[in-house]
């Protein structure tokens, strides 16, 4: 925990989390089978895993993988990579080599008990195919939710936080909100907003964390004391 | 030019556009119901319109990005297009579409 006086979100579009496949039921396994990342490699030793994806999270986890999976299974919709070109030629040797499995379709559904998958099944241009698997990778990008700042209690419009356009302020003082992520009568979301929101902000801020205190309003073309800062004196 | 665009409470509008602009761009611009959360850089799903029948075949063939993300939706139907990689020109001048319930805001 930290302790502050002052808390800026600048989070922009929001934080970024896995896309979920289109598969029904899913969520039973995931974080037990179904995994949208890697945080412990010892969870896939000895497993059965499929991957789904074409580009570089599916390829190097592909590459990370084989050697400590029973067996390693890569899918995608196309036989074309949006990978690093040398972990897509390492894979087409392990592909070669017999040590992973390469399957042009597309993941359809899943077959477990519980929160363990058993099965991942396809559809490829030669009809449905079911794959046993224990462990699955889904890497099909990121999308942008509001994420846990939508639960702090702060006062929200349309999934973005309302601020005064005086101190870009929340509805909970002390705690400032600025570019993409918030909104205000007139708001339009361009870079110069962001700064022009910034500077305002910082004014009251300082007021904030040193109350009372004078600030004198400075310009980097005639302050001495900002030239010499910023190494231009 | 125009297009007319049903949203997803099933209302039709009816909406001006320029020439060479993105229908995403155009719709998010009339202010209807619509996410784009990527901004038309091809790399979400959230601009996600259903082509009218008569439209669809005279639309220029998807990118395989296009493809890719649109295999991604829960809600993909056969006419389904990204809104960001439609232009508008003569051709496409009264074209119809309808955004999909994922391409929602909320």
């Amino acid at each position: 925990m930290f302790r502050t006086k002052v808390v800026l979100i600048a989070a922009g579009g929001g934080s970024f989390q896995a896309k979920r496949p289109p598969v029904d039921g899913i969520e039973a396994y995931e974080g037990k089978s179904v995994f949208y990342a890697v945080r412990k490699m010892e969870d896939f030793r000895d497993q059965d895993v499929v991957i789904v994806g074409g580009g570089d999270s599916a390829l190097d986890w592909t590459l990370n993988l084989q050697p400590i999976a029973r067996s390693l299974t890569l899918v995608h919709r196309r036989d074309a990579f949006k990978a690093a070109p040398a972990s897509v030629n390492r894979m087409k040797e392990l592909v070669m080599e017999g040590k992973i499995n390469f399957l042009l379709g597309q993941i359809a559904g899943l077959e477990g008990e519980g929160s363990q998958i058993s099965h991942v099944q396809l559809t490829t241009d030669a009809g449905p195919l079911s794959v046993p698997a224990t462990r699955l990778l889904p890497f099909f990008g990121l999308t942008m939710k509001l994420g846990p700042v939508g639960e702090w209690g702060l006062e929200l419009n349309d999934n973005l936080i309302s601020v005064d356009t005086e101190k870009f302020q929340t509805s909970v003082p002390g705690v400032f909100a600025i570019g993409d992520i918030n909104q205000y009568p007139g708001k339009l979301k361009l870079i110069l907003s962001g700064f022009h929101e910034a500077a305002l902000m910082a004014q009251a801020a300082k007021a904030v964390v040193s109350p009372g205190e004078r600030v004198v309003f400075q310009y980097t073309t005639s302050s001495t004391k900002l030239q010499k800062k910023l190494g231009v004196a | 030019m125009k297009i007319h665009v049903t949203d997803q409470a099933g209302i039709e509008h009816e909406l001006e556009g320029l020439d060479g602009w993105r229908v995403m761009e155009i719709i998010r611009d009339w202010g209807l119901n619509i996410k784009a959360e990527c901004g038309g850089a091809c790399s979400c799903a959230t601009c996600h319109v259903y082509v009218d029948a008569a439209w669809f075949g005279r639309l220029p063939d998807p990118i395989d990005d296009e493809e890719d993300l649109l295999y991604s939706t829960l809600d993909k139907k056969p006419t389904s297009r990204l809104s960001c990689q439609i232009l508008l020109c003569d051709e496409l001048d009264g074209l119809k579409v309808s955004l999909a319930p994922s391409a929602g805001k909320s």
